[in-house]
C-alpha cells in the first residue's frame, strides 16, 4: 500500500468546524458522516438489546428476562437495527459520502432535502428512544395486528410515529440519488460505465421510493384503529389482519433488498479493486441488482404460508419467491468469476467481501428452504428463520459495510488504519458470526420457537455456542471501532488513492475539498480498467 | 427543458372538476347500484372516480402532461408497482374461499 505524508489541504473536515456548521452542512460529505454518527448510536441500542438477549437464553428457564421484559427487548432490538440502522446503513452513510464522488459531481441533486433527511431520521429516531425508554413496546418490528392495533397496552403508536416519519429521511435520499445518478453524471460517464456500487443504489433507491409510502400508509392505518377504532384490520371491527401482513410485507421485504442490494454494490467495488480485474460480467451484475429490485417486489407472500392466506396465492408466492435467486446467484457466480486469475489481495475489505460472499450464500439457499411451501410449514416461528435472515442481515448487509467503511475510510478521513489488526478483526467477526447463528439453524430445525423467553433443557447446548458466539462478535465489532478511532490522531496519511484502485472518487485527494473536484472529471474508460492502469503502471 | 407555465383556466377547471367528482362520489354513496352478482358496484364507481380524479391531479397540479418521457415512465413505474400491490393482495383474497374449511373433528 503507498502512503503520502503531505500536510493537509483545505478539506470538508476543516473548512469552518464549528458545531452549527455541521448542523447547517449542505455537504453530501458531511452529511454523509452526520448519517454515520446516528445510526451508530442504534447501532449500540440494538447490539445491547441483542447481548441481553443472548444473555437471557444461556439458561433454559431465561436467566435475566422473562416475558414481557424479553419481548420488549427483542422488539427494541429489532426496530433500532432494522429501521434505525440497516436501512440507512450504507446509502445514507456511504451513498451519500460517495456518490457525487463516484459520477463526478460536486455534490447530489437536492442538496438542502438531504440535510432535511438527517433531521427526518433523528426526529423518528428520537420518537422511538423515546417509546423505548418510556415503557418500550412489545409487538417484534413486524407490528402485527391485531394485537398491535387493539390488544398490545404498550407504546405502540409513538414508535410507530417513529418509523414512519423515519420512512420519509428514506423516500427523500432515494430521491435524490435517483435524480443524482440521472441528471449530474460527469461528461463520458455512460450508463456502462457507472461503478456498480452506483447500480445497486439505484436500485435501492427505487425500492425507497417505490415501497416505503406503502408501510408508512400501513402504520397509519394501525394508528387509526388503534386511536379511533377504525376497522381495518381486526376481525371483530369488521377488518381483516392479514391484509395488515400483506400490506407490511409489501415494503418489508423488499427493504431487505434495501440492506443487501447497497452491500453487493460495496462487494463488486472490492472484489474488482484487490482481484486487480474488471468485474466478470459487468452489465449482468448491473442488470442482476435491477432484477432483484424488481422481483423482490413479488414476493412478499412466503412470509405469510401459514397466516391464513390462500395457498393458491401461497403457491405463487413460492414459485416467484424461487425467482429472485436467480439474479442472486447471477451476482454471485461473477463475483467468484472475478477472482479466477486475479491478483488476489487479502486486505481487509476483501477479507470482509469474500466473508459476504459465503455468508450471503448460505443465507439466500436457507432462504429457498423457506420459500419452498412444505417445508416452511415446520419451519416458520423457529430459530431457521432468524438465522437465515441475520446471515442475509448481519453476514450480508452488516459485513458489506464494514468492508465498505473499511475500504473508503482512507477517502473519508485521509488516515490509514493498521493493517493487522483490520485484518485480525475481520476475521474474528466471520468467527463470532457462525458461531452465534449456525447453531440457530439446528435449533429451528429441531423446533425451537424464536421470541420465547424459555425452551427445552435439550436446546441449551446450542444456546450457550450461540451466546459465547455473540461474545465474540462483540469484541470483533469493538476492535475497529478502536482502531478506526486510533487512526484519527495516529494513523499514517492515505493519499488520494492507497488501494491503487480505479474509480472517479480516488482522483480526488483525502479527504476530497468541500466541492470534490477541482474540474470536473471527463470519463474515458470503463469502471473497471484495472488492465489499463496495471499496463500504464508498467 | 424550460418549465411549462399552466394557465390560470386550466386550474380552475381542473378545480372544478376535482370538486364536481368529490359531489358526485358523496351522491353516489346514498344509492344501492346493485344487488346479488353486483354488489361490488358502489365501490367499483367510488374507486373509479376516485382514480379520474387522481389521474387529473397527476396531470396537471403535479404537470405531468407538459413533463419528459423521462417523468412519465417513473409515474408508471408507480402505477404499475400500485397494481402488484393489489393484484397480488387480490390473489390471496379472492382465492381464499376456493378450499372449503376443514370441517369439525370427528371420531
Amino acid at each position: 500500500m503507498s502512503t503520502l505524508a503531505t500536510a493537509r489541504p483545505a478539506n470538508y473536515l476543516s473548512v469552518d468546524p464549528g458545531v452549527m456548521s455541521w448542523l447547517l452542512t449542505k455537504d453530501h460529505k458531511r452529511i454523509g458522516i452526520l448519517y454515520l454518527v446516528s445510526i451508530s448510536v442504534f447501532f449500540l441500542v440494538g447490539a445491547v438489546s441483542a447481548a441481553v438477549i443472548r444473555l437471557s437464553l444461556f439458561t433454559p428457564e431465561g436467566a435475566l428476562l422473562h416475558g414481557q421484559a424479553y419481548n420488549k427487548m427483542f422488539s427494541l432490538h429489532g426496530i433500532s437495527m432494522i429501521f434505525f440502522f440497516l436501512i440507512p446503513s450504507i446509502p445514507a452513510v456511504l451513498g451519500n459520502f460517495l456518490l457525487p464522488l463516484m459520477i463526478g459531481a460536486r455534490d447530489v441533486a437536492f442538496p438542502r432535502l438531504n440535510l432535511l433527511s438527517w433531521y427526518i431520521f433523528v426526529l423518528g429516531g428520537a420518537s422511538t428512544l423515546i417509546a423505548a425508554t418510556t415503557g418500550g413496546v412489545d409487538t417484534g418490528w413486524t407490528f402485527y395486528t391485531p394485537f398491535s392495533s387493539i390488544y398490545s397496552n404498550t407504546n405502540v403508536t409513538l414508535t410507530a410515529v417513529g418509523v414512519f416519519i423515519t420512512g420519509f429521511s428514506s423516500i427523500l435520499t432515494g430521491l435524490n440519488f435517483l435524480v443524482t445518478i440521472h441528471k449530474m453524471r460527469a461528461p463520458g460517464l455512460s450508463w456502462s460505465r457507472l461503478p456498480l456500487f452506483v447500480w445497486a443504489h439505484y436500485a435501492t433507491s427505487l425500492i425507497m421510493i417505490l415501497g416505503t409510502p406503502v408501510v408508512a400508509i400501513t402504520l397509519l392505518m394501525v394508528g387509526l384503529e388503534r386511536g379511533l377504532g377504525i376497522g381495518l384490520f381486526d376481525p371483530a371491527l369488521g377488518g381483516d389482519p392479514i391484509l395488515f401482513q400483506h400490506l407490511f410485507w409489501f415494503y418489508s421485504h423488499p427493504a431487505v433488498y434495501i440492506m443487501i442490494l447497497p452491500s453487493m454494490g460495496v462487494v463488486s467495488e472490492v472484489i474488482a479493486c484487490f482481484s486487480r480485474k474488471r468485474i466478470f460480467g459487468y452489465e449482468f451484475v448491473a442488470g442482476s441488482s435491477l432484477a432483484i429490485a424488481v422481483i423482490g417486489f413479488f414476493v412478499w407472500g412466503h412470509h405469510m404460508f401459514v397466516s391464513g392466506q390462500s395457498v393458491y396465492a401461497g403457491l405463487v408466492f413460492s414459485l416467484l419467491s424461487f425467482l429472485v435467486a436467480i439474479p442472486s446467484g447471477v451476482k454471485v457466480f461473477n463475483w467468484t468469476a472475478t477472482l479466477y486469475k486475479g491478483s488476489v489481495a487479502y486486505h481487509a475489505p476483501m477479507l470482509y467481501a469474500l466473508g459476504f460472499i459465503g455468508l450471503f450464500t448460505i443465507g439466500g439457499l436457507t432462504g429457498l428452504f423457506l420459500a419452498t411451501l412444505g417445508t416452511d410449514v415446520h419451519l416458520t416461528d423457529t430459530y431457521f428463520v432468524v438465522a437465515h435472515f441475520h446471515y442475509i442481515m448481519v453476514g450480508g448487509a452488516i459485513t458489506g459495510f464494514m468492508g465498505g467503511l473499511h475500504f473508503w475510510w482512507p477517502k473519508i478521513t485521509g488516515w490509514l488504519y493498521p493493517e493487522g489488526w483490520s485484518r485480525a478483526a475481520a476475521l474474528l467477526l466471520f468467527v463470532g458470526f457462525n458461531l452465534t447463528f449456525f447453531p440457530q439453524f439446528i435449533l429451528g430445525y429441531n423446533g425451537m420457537l424464536r421470541r420465547t423467553y424459555t425452551y427445552p433443557p435439550e436446546f441449551q447446548v446450542l444456546n450457550v455456542m450461540s451466546t459465547a458466539g455473540a461474545s465474540i462478535l462483540a469484541v470483533g465489532y469493538l476492535i475497529p471501532v478502536i482502531y478506526l478511532l486510533w487512526s484519527l490522531r495516529y494513523g499514517q496519511a492515505a493519499g488520494p488513492n492507497p488501494w491503487g484502485a480505479t474509480g472517479l472518487e480516488w482522483t480526488a485527494p483525502s479527504p476530497p475539498p468541500p466541492g470534490n473536484f477541482e474540474k470536473i472529471p471527463v470519463v474515458t474508460e470503463e469502471a473497471y480498467a484495472y488492465s489499463t492502469m496495471e499496463t500504464r503502471r508498467a | 427543458m424550460t418549465p411549462h407555465i399552466v394557465s390560470t383556466k386550466i386550474y380552475v377547471l381542473v378545480l372544478a372538476a376535482l370538486l364536481a367528482l368529490t359531489a358526485l362520489t358523496v351522491a353516489a354513496s346514498f344509492y344501492d347500484l346493485g344487488g346479488g352478482r353486483l354488489h361490488y358496484a358502489n365501490a367499483v364507481t367510488a374507486l373509479t372516480i376516485a382514480v379520474s380524479k387522481a389521474t387529473l391531479v397527476v396531470l396537471y397540479f403535479m404537470h405531468v402532461r407538459y413533463s419528459s418521457h423521462l417523468t412519465w415512465v417513473f409515474v408508471g413505474a408507480g402505477v404499475f408497482w400500485l397494481l402488484v400491490l393489489i393484484g397480488l393482495t387480490l390473489s390471496d383474497v379472492l382465492t381464499r374461499g376456493w378450499l372449503p374449511s376443514p370441517g369439525p373433528w370427528s371420531s
